[in-house]
């Protein structure tokens, strides 16, 4: 592990802390109340969650559509689109648990690790379809239901769980919605040991909220075409599959900067004000 | 929008238009509509309910 994989790795650590700093509720199974919870954090991390002392931002989006008296969810949005141009899918690099989480599994070793496959490029665009369906378009036609939340989230569910250790009247609310969600969780976690982030990949409607942000955001990539040698060092390194020597700023890049410690030639880095032009695209 | 200034002007139009529906949703207290579900176990967020 390089240095810049250990800075990356601690700040997801601090990240996934002080987003969960709540450390008491995680024994007393209650969760945090304070005035915390009016902001809602950048990544994915469930509001229900024992150790949580902020928001989920897609959980408080399906929250504002579910309302019976229709409230455009400015706030939200707001922020959104805030965390989007300052970091774009830099959050899912450095500022996600469940990004960490995910990050974690993959380096756990296993007999088959796959880098891309056929399909993949298309899957990603499910995601698309997650944030437009599960999170806007049905919770605000079924009123009264967070559908992804409900469903789907994995972060969620994992906040269940933990809930379920310390909580025992939980249990007699057990359904088969929650067999259900705890089935999504297991697959993604078998996935996650085989494919680098499948939910980031393939399902995350957060991702897909800030994969737009990536062309513009305040971090992003540049390529030096003059010293680029199309090795393809960088494309074989990137755990999302994407090639920075033709897209630096891919909609599915994480920034999580791999293909710059590999670049033998050093071309590709950091956009910094007024320092590197950047390629055109 | 391909050039520098263009993505400086989209990303400034953004940045502003951010802060704008920050502030507008603190008017109509979304704050504390999002606060009031999060202060609660979600039993529906977490796949229980």
């Amino acid at each position: 592990m390089d240095k810049r994989e250990k800075f990356r790795l601690a700040v997801q650590g601090i990240a996934a802390l002080v987003q969960n700093a709540n450390f008491k509720g995680f024994f007393t199974g209650k969760i945090y109340e304070g005035g915390g919870k009016n902001f809602c954090v950048p990544g994915l991390n469930c509001y229900s969650c024992p150790g949580a002392v902020a928001s989920c931002p897609i959980g408080a989006l399906q929250n504002s559509l579910t309302r019976m008296r229709f409230r455009f969810p400015y706030y939200v949005l707001g922020l959104l689109i805030f965390f989007g141009i300052l970091l774009g899918r830099a959050v899912c690099g450095f500022l996600c648990p469940f990004g960490l989480l995910q990050d974690l599994l993959h380096k756990i070793p296993f007999p088959k690790k796959i880098h891309t496959f056929a399909a993949d490029r298309k899957l990603r665009n499910i995601k698309y379809f997650v944030l437009l369906i599960l999170v806007v378009i049905l919770p605000a036609c079924i009123k009264l239901t967070p559908v992804f939340c409900a469903y789907f989230c994995p972060s969620g569910t994992t906040s269940g769980l933990l809930l379920l250790l310390r909580d025992s009247t939980l249990w007699q609310v057990i359904g088969g919605r929650f067999f259900w969600k705890v089935c999504v969780l297991a697959g993604l976690v078998l996935a996650s040991l085989m494919i680098c982030r499948p939910f980031c990949r393939y399902l995350c409607p957060l991702g897909a909220v800030y994969a737009p942000f990536n062309k513009i955001a305040l971090v992003r990539l540049t390529l030096d075409e003059d010293s680029c040698i199309s090795c393809g060092a960088c494309e074989r390194s990137c755990p999302m599959a994407v090639n920075p020597a033709e897209n630096p700023n891919s909609t599915e890049c994480i920034r999580c900067g791999k293909c710059l410690s590999v670049c033998p030639e050093n071309a590709l880095a950091y956009v910094r004000p007024g320092k590197r032009k950047e390629k055109a695209e | 929008m391909n050039t520098g200034k263009g993505k400086m002007v989209l990303r400034l139009v953004l940045l502003t238009g951010a802060v704008i529906l920050i502030a507008a949703g603190i008017a109509v207290k979304d704050p504390a509509a999002v606060w009031t579900k999060a202060v609660k176990i979600c039993l529906e967020c977490i796949g229980l309910g």
